[in-house]
């Protein structure tokens, strides 16, 4: 018997069980579009993540005073006072992966503005920072060299800040005050969102380094480095070599823990991907399982319906029909309705996902990859779950199943 | 000692020259029903010729079934060879045995055994499905087979808008469709009253005669299968008696003698 023949009779068998045929789908339907959903919803959460490393910078190679291994006392960029300016440039001048580098000085602080005030983080540093972290400036501009050199009192508004000072108003040129002294806001940086950690990157202000270690934080080390390796494998073979030169340099002997760390954007983006990539497969396995909860709902009304026809498939042999020909029917039986299933599964999967991007305004990524190994998958699923009772109705005795009530 | 009797044993009935359509040599046939083994057939050995209309007839548990089952190719010999046509079935695989009953042979059923929610043409066309035939042809041959059973203003009919007679009537046309050398018959008047058994019995006669179509019929009723030439009678697994039927009864000639029956009137439906 043709294939045509066949799924003709396949859809006539399940056009004549209407309600039970759409149930059976449901299963199916359910499966395939909870897998769509779930996948997009956590390939959203894979394009966030990814938005956030960018955000760190290109090639980024970040090094922070402090101890990073486990045990032991260990103390935190605060209070390890050994990474220094002249660090920074022994790293410049004899790590050539590395391209630029910007120190950072940090510091909680109290800034007012008439009768606004609010207490955010500032950050001392050089020009050429914004420039690494790709961070540009919304208005105003950025201080220059000359305002560093002379630990100058100028600020750079992060968003946040900005909006709670000044509302509506531009900050370019206007006075605030950090603690008790004056500072010249010189601009405003545009908008970077959360970080990878989840805390809002532009609730800082931005000033010279020198003038946050000289008059904010009265310190003369500093507390990280900012650098950016001239490639993205460089910067992954940037890191032995920065570390062996500040062990060098402050004097670490074999076996002593480092009182500095070394992090690359790559390494950060890995961690973080793979984490979202878990959630992303976790979410895709747990929605499967509902998928093959529709599978076996299909055997289970396909083996009903082996027994409910039990005569028609004698007869069906009386006259001719092959073992081959009557497994073949109740398999296209089995993957007509998973198919189907698939097919409704996907349009569900997608409005479903429209939704949670409309209303809990997450962003989902509907990803081509995923609709058609859902589509496969339904398939697949139809002929596993199909196989058993189609091979049970080929080998009924027709002698039997003639006489079968 | 079963073997020496069937080889020196001869066609009761029938003309022992001409090459018979059905030859079952010595065939046994016995079932494991766990420990117990039940034999249905215990060395049975007969020739059928084509053209011939038998009626085998026997008690239940006589194995008339069993040798109904074996003939139509349902069900393997234990022991024994069934020659078909020339062909020893009792040899070939399930596969080729699914063809021979799709081309040379017809079942008609007590049951009639029609799919229901399929039209009238639909279940006729049925084997001509697995035959592999092109849908015009399946159609115009469907068509055929129930003209010759007298149903042509039925075809689009369901099986539950059919008398018990018209659904026997489309069950034959079903049996005829892919032209087959033997028309198989299990009590196929056992669920019908009797005007309407002799309507059956009418076609097949005619199907006989007319056609030349071999019929062998299954049946412990005595009155119809004085319709048949030849009765065959079973007992215990064997053929116990052979013989040609004595004033054999013609259907077309009873009928008429018959009193009509209220649910055989013309129908209302095909009134309109």
């Amino acid at each position: 018997m043709d294939f045509w023949n066949t799924l003709r009779l396949a859809l006539r068998a399940l056009a004549r069980n209407k309600l039970r045929s759409s149930l059976t789908m449901l299963g199916i339907i359910i499966g395939v579009g909870a897998v769509i959903a779930t996948v997009s919803i956590g390939q959203g959460a894979e394009f966030l993540v990814q938005q956030g490393i960018q955000s760190m910078g290109t090639n980024a190679v970040f090094i922070a005073a402090g101890s990073n291994r486990p045990g032991g006392a260990r103390l935190g960029s605060w209070a390890v006072k050994t990474l220094t300016l002249d660090d920074m440039n022994a790293v410049l001048r004899e790590v050539p992966l590395i391209r630029e580098a910007a120190p950072a000085v940090v510091g909680r602080v109290q800034v007012v503005y008439q009768n606004q005030n609010w207490n955010t983080g500032i950050t001392g540093t050089t020009p050429n920072y914004f420039a690494i972290r790709n961070w540009p400036v919304e208005a105003g501009s950025v201080f220059g060299q000359e305002e560093v050199d002379s630990a100058a009192d100028v600020c750079l508004l992060g968003t946040t800040v900005a909006r709670i000072l000044f509302g509506e108003e531009n900050p370019v040129g206007k006075q605030i005050r950090i603690g008790n002294l004056p500072f010249r806001v010189v601009g405003v940086l545009e908008s970077k969102g959360q970080s990878v950690m989840g805390d809002d990157q532009d609730d800082r202000i931005f000033s010279p380094y020198t003038t946050v270690q000289r008059k904010i934080s009265g310190i003369t080390w500093i507390q990280f480095i900012n650098a950016s390796a001239v490639s993205q494998e460089a910067s992954v073979a940037a890191v032995p070599q920065i570390t062996a030169l500040l062990r060098e340099r402050h004097h670490i002997r074999s076996g002593e823990d480092d009182d500095f760390f070394v992090r690359t954007q790559s390494e950060v983006a890995d961690i973080a991907q793979q984490t979202s990539r878990v959630m992303t497969l976790l979410l895709g396995s747990i929605a499967s399982v509902s998928l093959i909860v529709g599978g076996i709902g299909i055997m289970n009304i396909m083996l009903v319906s082996v027994t409910e026809r039990t005569r028609e498939i004698g007869v069906r042999m009386a006259v001719g029909a092959t073992e081959n020909d009557v497994q073949q029917q109740f398999l296209v039986e089995a993957v007509t309705l998973s198919m189907a299933g698939g097919l409704v599964g996907i349009g569900v999967g997608l409005v479903g996902s429209a939704l949670i991007s409309n209303f809990l305004s997450w962003p989902t990524l509907i990803s081509i990859k995923a609709i058609v190994t859902a589509a496969i998958f339904s398939a697949g699923v139809g002929i596993f779950f199909g196989y058993y009772p189609a091979r049970k109705a080929a080998q009924l005795d027709p002698i039997e199943s003639l006489r079968y009530e | 000692m079963a073997e020496s009797v069937a080889a020196t044993m001869e066609p009761p009935v029938g003309v022992p020259t001409r090459s018979a359509l059905i030859r079952l040599e010595n065939v046994h046939k016995a079932y494991n029903l766990g420990e117990v083994q039940v034999h249905a057939l215990r060395g049975v050995s007969l020739e059928i010729h084509s053209g011939e209309f038998v009626a085998v007839m026997g008690a239940s548990g006589s194995g008339k079934s069993t040798l109904m089952n074996i003939l139509g190719c349902l069900d393997r010999p234990t022991r024994g060879h069934y020659f078909l046509d020339g062909t020893d079935v009792s040899a070939l695989s399930k596969v080729e045995l699914a063809r021979i009953r799709n081309r040379k042979l017809g079942f008609v059923f007590q049951q009639f055994n029609l799919l229901s929610r399929t039209s009238a043409l639909e279940n006729v066309e049925l084997p001509t499905i697995y035959r592999g035939l092109s849908p015009p042809e399946r159609e115009q041959r469907a068509r055929e087979a129930l003209e010759r059973v007298g149903l042509s203003d039925r075809a689009d009919h369901y099986p539950s808008q059919l008398s018990g007679g018209q659904q026997q009537r489309v069950a034959i046309a079903r049996a005829l469709v892919n032209r087959p050398s033997i028309l198989l018959a299990d009590e196929p008047t056992g669920n019908l009253d009797s005007r309407t058994s002799v309507e059956i019995m009418d076609i097949l006669q005619r199907l006989n005669e007319e056609q030349g179509l071999t019929v062998v019929l299954v049946t412990h009723e005595h009155d119809i299968a004085q319709f048949a030439k030849r009765a065959l009678e079973f007992r215990d697994g064997k053929l116990r008696r052979d013989r040609i039927v004595p004033h054999r009864q013609v259907a077309r000639e009873v009928l008429p003698t018959l009193p009509l029956l209220e649910d055989e009137k013309e129908d209302p439906q095909e009134a309109t």
